[in-house]
């Protein structure tokens, strides 16, 4: 028998369709049955109140790594599961950097095996070239037909322009999509922090804007012979906005995604050598920073990303030059991205978008909407009651956020993955 | 009796000297003042004072030193501390302890000043974290080394008589230099002119933002300069190339008689040490004791550093 839940007074956000409405929803068994201002719902239906509270898609984020396998100390498939839950992700993309590396569909199984019990939906991104070395190709076809579609190499850049025109030829034909991280190896040698006048009082190695800049101008003259889809997994600066926004007009399948450290902090952060700053590629300068907010809300950067990395202790209380880089961000995806909305720089709709029918979108998934017949995927979260980010309330075991004690406004209250509830917040 | 002249003295206000950033013009005058005493002390044939008597000063060198290792232990003596030195080759560093853990490690042991050398920036901040007791920069990275630009201003002061209204010339690698950086906010803070001249890329990134005038042409940022501050060719932090050779180097950025003579004609060398002769530095200029004050530096070194231990350590023999 099927299993009917009616979400009620709710404000219905679908920013798919800008659907913005007061109104109800129901889900039959792990699907999305009708929405609108009333529907007619089954008599055993289950009912909760959503006390005016936001209801829209959960979030996909198309930027998580975990430790499993090959590095259970940072955490583990549930406690990803867990904390992206309480972050209202219903949808992670994991990042193909464990160990052994998933640059293979039988890596891609053993995922999908092993997290078939976590809370949230898990989705394997596997790697462009094998062992993440940027030198030979996965088999980017059979992992293709297999309807893995995404292939990236992470947190390394294909650097070499001979194999990457190769992959983005060969993807291409398979309608896949490649994900580049862009920063160029020797300009980012040793780098720790952006290049200029504050890494130079602080005695730190500086990553120019540049070294992310050229492998993107670079990427996209390759795109226009090869045609093949492509993601830029995070844009930091200013020039590379204009590139991507060039690209976009010259009718390029190209799209470029942003994580939510950048766009909220910028290098100063980092005061006193804080190791929970340290990011691939580097917190950029006020200036790129505020490029970044407009880039969102013309539309040029698609997508925000929480660039969850777990790092222990161990990686992070070492000096900032020796320090993992990496922070954590399932829990802290909405309500620091929602700083937008709440200091007029973006709205509430575009917001969402970029976390969920953007990235949806951009790999092929039927989530990220509020749809007839599209999966039960569903956030309900308080817009406005203000709070500071506590991170020993948070889930994740490793603590590394850069977001200590920020004051932020949006709560996840619930968090429904093919429809059933996965948390709820308690106070 | 040293410990009631002790306290018949202003008090310090920093728990640690992690740099020169930070510090005020008082602050920064207030130490050369007690080091100037400190300079007629070490010039007596009895240069022990018991200051620092029962006191337990230990010097954590993570990268090699010779002369600022014995300096800092020559000056913690004088004032009569008990000095362990500890350095890399020798200890369980090199095992891989991580630098909390050994930072635990001494602490536990209750040593009253940590003298503390680290080849990362920022590195000794955060060891200053987790101990209790006051602790010294002896140089982090390409961050600070704020005894050094004491010491370089304490041998300014004494020969020209001030540090405000100078012209100071900071010459050569500054991108690599601990020492350029407290130099200039040392300078900045005390009112003297700063220039830095070098090559683009042994020039930091911004580096004009930290209240500096730039030049690229050594004869051109010479010119009316009272005093030459060299900087030594770090080439172990290095990697790649960032100039073509040594000889085209030495030709454009080394302190020769020539490029000498365009500086003020009362101009003084200064040189943080070791010195690359013909690479930085001619060696004749190097000894030309006319313009030369490169061994009163050392001298100066020892001095600076006993009064940066007394103050440090003011407050605590005050209450104990």
């Amino acid at each position: 028998m099927s299993k009917f839940t009616l979400y009620k007074n709710a404000r219905l956000l679908d920013p798919a369709s800008g659907l913005d409405l007061k109104g109800e929803l129901l889900t039959e068994d792990n699907k999305i049955l009708a929405f609108g201002k009333t529907v007619d719902a089954p008599k055993n239906a289950v009912s909760i109140d959503c006390q005016g509270h936001c209801l829209c898609p959960g979030f996909i984020d198309m930027r998580v790594f975990i430790g499993i396998p090959g590095a259970d100390y940072k955490d583990t498939i549930a406690n990803t599961g867990d904390a992206a839950a309480a972050g209202g992700v219903t949808t992670v993309c994991v990042q193909p950097n464990t160990d052994p590396i998933i640059d293979s569909i039988a890596h891609i199984e053993y995922l999908a095996l092993r997290a078939k019990d976590a809370l949230v939906n898990f989705i394997a991104m596997p790697a462009a070239t094998k062992q993440l070395e940027g030198k030979e190709m996965t088999e980017i076809g059979l992992m293709s037909n297999a309807g893995y579609k995404t292939f990236t190499d992470c947190s390394s850049t294909i650097d070499n322009a001979a194999i990457m025109n190769r992959i983005l030829k060969y993807a291409a034909s398979f309608d896949a999509l490649i994900i580049q991280h862009l920063s160029e190896a020797n300009l980012s040698k040793n780098g720790c922090m952006n290049a200029g006048a504050l890494a130079t009082r602080m005695g730190l190695s500086g990553i120019p804007t540049a070294a992310e800049t050229i492998i993107l101008e670079r990427d996209v003259r390759l795109l226009k012979s090869t045609n093949c889809r492509y993601h830029a997994s995070q844009i930091t600066c200013n020039d590379s906005i204009e590139v991507i926004s060039r690209a976009k007009s010259d009718g390029l399948k190209i799209t470029a995604g942003v994580a939510v450290p950048h766009l909220s902090l910028n290098e100063y952060a980092i005061e006193d050598y804080k190791t929970f700053t340290k990011l691939s590629p580097p917190l950029r300068s006020e200036e790129d920073r505020l490029s970044i907010i407009k880039a969102l809300k013309e539309g040029i950067i698609d997508v925000i990303v929480s660039g969850h990395d777990p790092q222990d202790p161990e990686s992070k209380r070492v000096p900032y030059e020796q320090a993992e880089a990496g922070v954590i961000g399932l829990e802290t995806l909405l309500n620091v991205s929602l700083e937008m909305y709440h200091n007029g720089s973006l709205e509430l709709l575009d917001i969402l978008a970029k976390i969920t029918c953007n990235p949806a979108k951009i790999m092929g998934l039927e989530s990220g909407i509020l749809k007839e017949g599209a999966p039960a995927d569903l956030c309900l979260f308080d817009l406005n009651t203000p709070y500071c980010i506590d991170p020993e309330k948070m889930i994740s075991i490793t603590k590394n956020t850069p977001f200590d004690g920020r004051p932020v406004q949006g709560r996840v209250l619930i968090t429904v993955v093919g429809g059933k509830s996965v948390y709820k917040y308690n106070d | 009796m040293s410990s009631a002249k002790a306290t018949s003295l202003p008090a310090f206000n920093h728990k640690h000297l992690l740099g020169i950033e930070g510090l005020t013009e008082a602050e920064i005058t207030q130490i050369l003042d007690l080091a100037d005493q400190y300079v007629d002390q070490n010039r007596q044939t009895d240069k022990k004072k018991n200051l620092l008597n029962g006191l337990t000063q230990i010097n954590l060198f993570y990268e090699n030193s010779t002369r600022t290792l014995m300096s800092f232990e020559l000056a913690g003596k004088r004032l009569g501390a008990d000095v362990i030195n500890m350095s890399t080759s020798s200890s369980s560093i090199k095992k891989g302890e991580t630098l909390l853990d050994t930072a635990s490690t001494l602490n536990a042991m209750h040593p009253d000043l940590l003298v503390v050398r680290h080849g990362s920036s920022g590195a000794v901040k955060l060891l200053s974290r987790k101990v209790d007791c006051a602790v010294l920069n002896a140089g982090d990275g390409k961050h600070e080394h704020p005894t050094q630009a004491l010491l370089d201003a304490l041998t300014i002061r004494r020969r020209k008589g001030r540090l405000a209204r100078l012209t100071v010339a900071i010459c050569g690698d500054v991108l690599h230099s601990r020492v350029a950086r407290s130099n200039i906010h040392l300078l900045n803070i005390m009112g003297t002119r700063v220039r830095v001249i070098g090559p683009p890329t042994l020039l930091p990134a911004g580096v004009e933002k930290m209240g500096v005038e730039v030049y690229h042409d050594m004869i051109q940022g010479l010119k009316g300069c009272d005093i030459i501050m060299m900087l030594r060719l770090q080439t172990e932090r290095m990697h790649g190339a960032y100039f073509p050779t040594i000889s085209e180097y030495f030709s454009l950025y080394g302190l020769d008689a020539e490029k000498l003579s365009h500086a003020k004609e009362d101009a003084l060398i200064l040189h943080p040490g070791p010195m690359n002769r013909g690479v930085e530095i001619d060696a004749a200029v190097a000894d030309d004791l006319a313009h030369s004050a490169i061994q009163e530096q050392v001298e100066m070194g020892v001095a600076v550093r006993m009064a940066c231990l007394d103050l440090l350590t003011r407050s605590k023999r005050e209450t104990s």
